[in-house]
């Protein structure tokens, strides 16, 4: 199939075959990873934006240098402040970037839907790198990037999502992505962390973590933010740890070759233990990895995927382009 | 001769009244603005001689609607609106009577405030605007403001709307004290402890689109309490816009009882549901207050429309500046500007599929909201006020914003084609609005004039 999407806002509306495109890509963009020097031409001449209003390393990183990989110009935008509490418009910060020339945005926002409206705004495409606790689709992308990887697979998989699956833009991603594929996807937390409606969906919601750990194939731990006790949706973090945390003995109740994943950071002895973190299981390591990958993947299909038809020129991804175009 | 003197006869259109049963081809005949006489072949009536003729074959004329709250911004939010856009925007959608909500800078909680927001609604000289005055000085909920002095002065409705009024003694002295001049006190019902950070209905759609959502307990809650206080105290509390299916159990529930309770429900909590926040991709114009709800709560305000738990339909109209509304949703201003397109709205999605007939919803804006604030008008009847509206049922036209009269172009109905409307505004025996084109009034603020001030 042919990439025909302006912006990546969510993976809800994505179709399961563009799913597949992106994840085919990325498998050519890790081979560049593991060469010696970790540079194509690709998207020489192109600059890439990323406006984050919230505080990010590791995504903000992975897009930088995924974007250096592949030689675009980055220009990293990182404001602690709201656009209000600065004094500009969210639309006029991004028009004005836009003006200057910049190709793309990759927007990390703490309000759900401003993504969405910057895309409304902007003729450069729009990449979402986490809105709110609506969507984070790149991490979703990696998620299921490294399940497949794996696993092998997508279909069948059982997908346990364990902690604040309500306030979890990762999670929704996940969720959108895994049922596209049909893989049978669970999550566990306190009620107060769980989302509504979303059994309508075809997600199996348990309120005992012991319920949707077993038998699981892949285990994707959440990040516990800690200021949600001091809303009051759970008493204490001991209480938290205790009851859903993820350590050695929960573990167990999955497949014997479970994969243990977590977005990042990681809180330490509350929601996963150390042993596990680092364990056998774990493939967290290399979730961020192919993070960069994945967002090479979508760069190049956002900017770089039609000038690489142009006779002449080079094309940096055959095998990734090649089996996408077979498959559609 | 001034022309609020001049004769009218409205021929051959069928006249819709429903508080007195009519529903046939008659002509109606205004001199001195009041209606003269309804009935069938009127040309030959000596009143009628020297009137100027409107043919309405194949229209339907009805009483003056009568919107039981809008937002009219003026003072200290002229960049919004004034009194004389406002106005402009009124008659545009067919409306002769509107009662504007005193949430203004300053709010309009003095007999003074009052007076001066009729003399300029006057200057303006296009449809009745009857101001409500603030339960509470300066709305802020805890003592009561002089409900007697604002009502001489010609306040017909008394609320802290924007803010619920939060602490149940207050309203319970409010609902007791307004007994003494037989007002009605209005309560936004919501509580702000559930409804805190929310931008839109808590249920399965904020869940997926991330958005913190506001339970309809947070309604629902604050009108069972209200309810209640209405019984203890003898008061009259008029629920404004109903969006919960609770609430109109417990409004229900307390006709049943005979406790004096009204409610209204705004259009666009008929019309839409929350699943438009997510087919827009967040358009901030879907962002209102009380928020649009699921689709099970939009069918239980057409049932209490329907067996009259819910009285009135009011537009809420909330007008807004794109620099309110150009932002993040969590950001944008709540609210949307419903003048210009309720009746046109209600006509193609509830009236043209069958949903409620066109009586029902004919009454819901005349008698029904006259009814709730005791004024005499919403119907025909010789010697009343000549308040009235003539809509073209089949007049197909596409919502376009930038062609409002209101100075709020937030409207979720941008670009949809609606079958149906109003074409003639007649407002104290004068017309203020045909086919589409409001008469000028003379005045307006000048956009921005106090905003920088």
């Amino acid at each position: 199939m042919a990439w025909k999407r302006k912006d990546v806002l969510g993976l809800e509306e994505f179709g399961r075959d563009e799913v597949e495109l992106v994840l085919d890509t990325a498998d050519s963009m890790h081979e560049i990873l593991r060469r010696p020097i970790k540079k194509v031409p690709t998207l020489r001449g192109k600059t890439v934006v990323t406006l984050f209003y919230e505080p990010s390393t590791r995504t903000r990183t992975s897009f930088e240098l995924a974007a250096k990989y592949m030689s675009a110009d980055t220009v990293s935008i990182a404001t602690a402040t709201s656009s209000v509490q600065k004094g500009e418009t969210l639309r006029d910060t991004a028009r004005n970037l836009e003006v200057m020339g910049a190709d793309c945005f990759v927007v990390r926002h703490g309000m759900s839907g401003a993504p969405h409206f910057l895309a409304r705004v902007l003729e450069a495409p729009v990449i979402n790198a986490g809105d709110g606790m609506h969507e984070h689709p790149t991490q979703g992308l990696l998620d299921l990037y490294t399940m497949r990887r794996r696993k092998g697979r997508l279909e069948g998989l059982r997908v346990a999502i364990i902690g604040d699956v309500a306030h979890s833009r990762v999670a929704r991603s996940d969720i959108w992505g895994l049922l596209k594929f049909g893989a049978e996807v669970r999550v566990a937390g306190p009620t107060t962390l769980l989302p509504l409606g979303f059994e309508e969906l075809g997600v199996k919601v348990f309120h005992r973590v012991e319920d949707a750990l077993e038998g699981a194939d892949v285990v994707n731990v959440l990040r516990l933010q800690l200021e949600r006790q001091k809303r009051g949706l759970f008493p204490t973090v001991r209480e938290y740890a205790k009851f859903w945390g993820i350590g050695r003995e929960r573990l167990a109740l999955a497949q014997p070759d479970v994969l243990l994943m977590h977005p990042g950071p990681m809180n330490r002895g509350v929601e996963i233990t150390t042993e596990v973190a680092d364990g056998l299981h774990s493939a967290i390591l290399e979730q961020v990895t192919n993070g960069v990958a994945v967002r090479m993947a979508l760069l190049y299909l956002l900017l770089g995927a039609a000038e690489a038809e142009r006779p002449g020129e080079p094309r940096p991804v055959e095998a990734g382009a090649a089996r996408a175009g077979g498959e559609d | 001769m001034p022309d609020n003197a001049a004769r009218l006869l409205i021929r051959g259109g069928t006249v819709l009244d429903p508080a007195q049963g009519l529903n046939d081809r008659r002509d109606v005949l205004v001199a001195d603005g009041k209606v003269a006489a309804v009935e069938a072949g009127l040309d030959g009536h000596p009143d009628a001689r020297d009137a100027r003729v409107i043919d309405a074959t194949g229209r339907v004329v009805v009483p003056g609607f009568i919107d039981l709250h809008v937002h009219l911004r003026e003072p200290g939010f002229e960049h919004k609106e004034d009194i004389a856009s406002g106005s402009r925007a009124a008659a545009a959608g067919g409306f002769t009577t509107v009662v504007c909500m005193p949430n203004t800078q300053p709010v309009l909680d003095t007999r003074v405030a009052i007076e001066e927001v009729r003399r300029r609604a006057r200057h303006v000289g296009l449809v009745n605007v009857l101001p409500a005055g603030t339960v509470t000085k300066g709305s802020r909920g805890e003592e009561l403001a002089e409900l007697g002095d604002m009502r001489e002065g010609g306040a017909v409705l008394f609320t802290d709307d924007g803010v619920p009024v939060r602490n149940a003694e207050v309203m319970r002295c409010a609902l007791e004290y307004g007994r003494s001049f037989g007002v009605p006190i209005g309560q936004h019902a919501e509580d702000p402890d559930l409804s805190a950070g929310g931008v839109m209905h808590l249920g399965a759609v904020s869940s997926r689109l991330g958005l913190r959502g506001i339970p309809s307990a947070s309604e629902a809650s604050v009108v069972a309490r209200d309810a209640l206080l209405a019984g203890l105290t003898g008061g009259h509390l008029h629920v404004l816009h109903v969006s919960a299916a609770e609430t109109v159990e417990f409004v229900r529930w307390a006709k049943a009882r005979g406790i004096r309770v009204t409610a209204e429900v705004a259009p666009h909590h008929l019309i839409l549901t929350d699943e438009a926040v997510r087919d827009s991709g967040y358009d901030t114009n879907t962002k209102v207050n009380p928020p649009l709800r699921s689709e099970a709560d939009r069918r239980a305000l057409l049932d209490g429309l329907r067996d009259g738990t819910i009285d009135a339909i009011a537009t809420d109209h909330a007008p807004h500046h794109v620099d309110d509304k150009d932002v993040e949703y969590d950001l944008a201003a709540f609210g949307i500007s419903g003048l210009e397109t309720a009746v046109a709205a209600l006509l193609t999605y509830l009236v043209g599929p069958g949903t409620l007939p066109l009586s029902l919803v004919v009454e819901k804006l005349t008698a029904g909201p006259a009814r709730v604030l005791g004024l005499d008008k919403g119907s025909l009847r010789p010697g009343a006020d000549a308040d009235l509206t003539v809509l073209d049922l089949e007049r197909e036209w596409v919502v376009n914003p930038e062609r409002f009269y209101s100075k709020g172009r937030n409207t979720p109905l941008a670009g949809r084609r609606l079958v149906g409307g109003p074409v003639l505004t007649v407002v104290g025996g004068r017309v203020v609005m045909e086919e589409g084109r409001v008469r000028s009034s003379g005045v307006s603020t000048p956009e921005g004039l106090y905003r920088y001030a």
